[in-house]
């Protein structure tokens, strides 16, 4: 018997990406059939199916101890290539097929008022809870605020800034608990929001800032608002590593000396 | 054929990595900076510049549509692929502070929205007035 596992696992580990077609196409399937006959279509498909994923790369996060969820188990693996950056980028900028150009250029400037806002208000944030925990030098208070914005600004503000790691871990930790919550309450909060439209997607792409979060947020609520918001999020971990070790660690150093 | 459109697709992806590293090389950082917004622009521009001349044909058409329609299967495994474990078991501090932003610029998201429509309609409409 393990034998014969075995030789199926090893067809798999070989075919790791059509192995996560065919994986993803179950866990798709069985949150679509969750949605229309437990939740009777009140809850999206694709928001049970991000939920569903997230909750297989915690198991796989416990069982293997890796970082990468459930693509750590060796015959999965080929699930981090179909989610990895590459392929997310690629079926990202797909989305955009068939919009019309003027649809983003109309909301170009509330665009790029929602990105710096976006910016700003998570470094204050994530500055301001780490200054009530304990972390009182603008150097730490400036990393763990880049994590706030997202899991890629804190490392990177942190590392020019010389911040130790263990606040530079905490950073990324921060960075990726903002991810997971923006993948998964945004379809509940779309209403009150007001996320229904192009123009309000595209500034909580902004605002939001984190590529995944927004990447699977917007999957989760609307599939046609993913242009929009993706749009002006591709441009938030940019400006978050120019603001973060330069204007914003010398308006915090200002503050807090 | 279907692979026109991908790779029409793959130009643009590539094309917008390029100059997305070029802006982040002249702005000072090691990371690529609005990349796939620069993709999506260049897709949107062409493939809108050949539809309307009629040269995107049906198959091409498919070839750039099969990608958009794997987007939330492909966002499933994204989210199969994060460590979960670690933004769970991250402690007080890191969840106060992913929570807090995520929190507050949920709420800017309509505040923003009517600002700009506030200056859109910023001339002699009546029911601005008050």
């Amino acid at each position: 018997m393990i034998e014969f596992w075995q030789a199926i696992e090893s067809i798999l580990i070989k075919n790791s990406l059509v192995t996560a077609f065919a994986f993803i196409g179950l866990v798709v399937w069985i949150s679509y059939a969750l949605s229309s006959q437990v939740t009777r279509g009140k809850m999206h498909g694709s928001a049970i199916a991000i939920a569903l994923g997230l909750l297989l790369a915690y198991i796989g996060g416990i069982v293997t101890g890796g970082k990468k969820g459930i693509a750590d188990i060796e015959c999965l693996a080929g699930i981090g290539i179909l989610g990895g950056s590459m392929l997310r980028d690629f079926a990202i900028v797909a989305t955009a097929f068939g919009v019309r150009l003027d649809e983003f250029l109309k909301t170009g400037l509330s665009g790029i008022v929602s990105l710096f806002t976006g910016v700003i208000v998570s470094f204050a944030i994530g500055a301001l809870v780490a200054y009530a925990f304990g972390y009182r030098d603008a150097v730490s208070m400036t990393t763990i605020g880049g994590g706030a914005a997202t899991y890629i600004v804190g490392p990177v503000t942190g590392t020019a800034i010389g911040a130790s790691s263990d606040v530079i871990a905490l950073s990324v930790a921060a960075g990726l608990v903002k991810s997971i919550l923006v993948m998964t309450m945004t379809p509940f909060v779309a209403k009150w929001i007001g996320l229904d439209n192009p123009r309000s997607a595209l500034i909580f792409g902004g605002l939001m800032g984190t590529t995944s979060g927004v990447a699977g947020g917007l999957a989760a609520t609307d599939e046609r608002l993913v242009p929009y918001g993706a749009m002006t999020a591709t441009f938030y971990t940019g400006l978050g590593c120019l603001m973060g070790p330069s204007i914003i660690f010398i308006a915090i150093r200002a503050l807090v000396g | 054929m279907a692979i026109y459109g991908t790779a029409l697709l793959a130009f643009c992806l590539l094309t917008g990595l390029v100059v997305g590293k070029l802006i982040g090389m002249l702005v000072g950082i090691d990371d690529n900076v609005g990349g796939v917004g620069v993709a999506m622009l260049l897709l949107v521009v062409i493939s809108g510049r050949l539809q309307s001349s009629g040269r995107m044909a049906k198959p091409t058409q498919s070839g750039v549509l099969f990608w958009s329609s794997i987007y939330i299967p492909i966002v499933v495994a994204m989210a199969a692929s994060q460590n979960v474990l670690s933004a769970v078991s991250s402690g007080l501090l890191a969840i106060v502070a992913g929570t807090g932003a995520v929190v507050v610029c949920f709420a800017l998201v309509p505040v923003i929205s009517r600002l700009g429509q506030a200056v859109d309609t910023a001339s002699f409409d009546e029911t601005d007035i008050q």
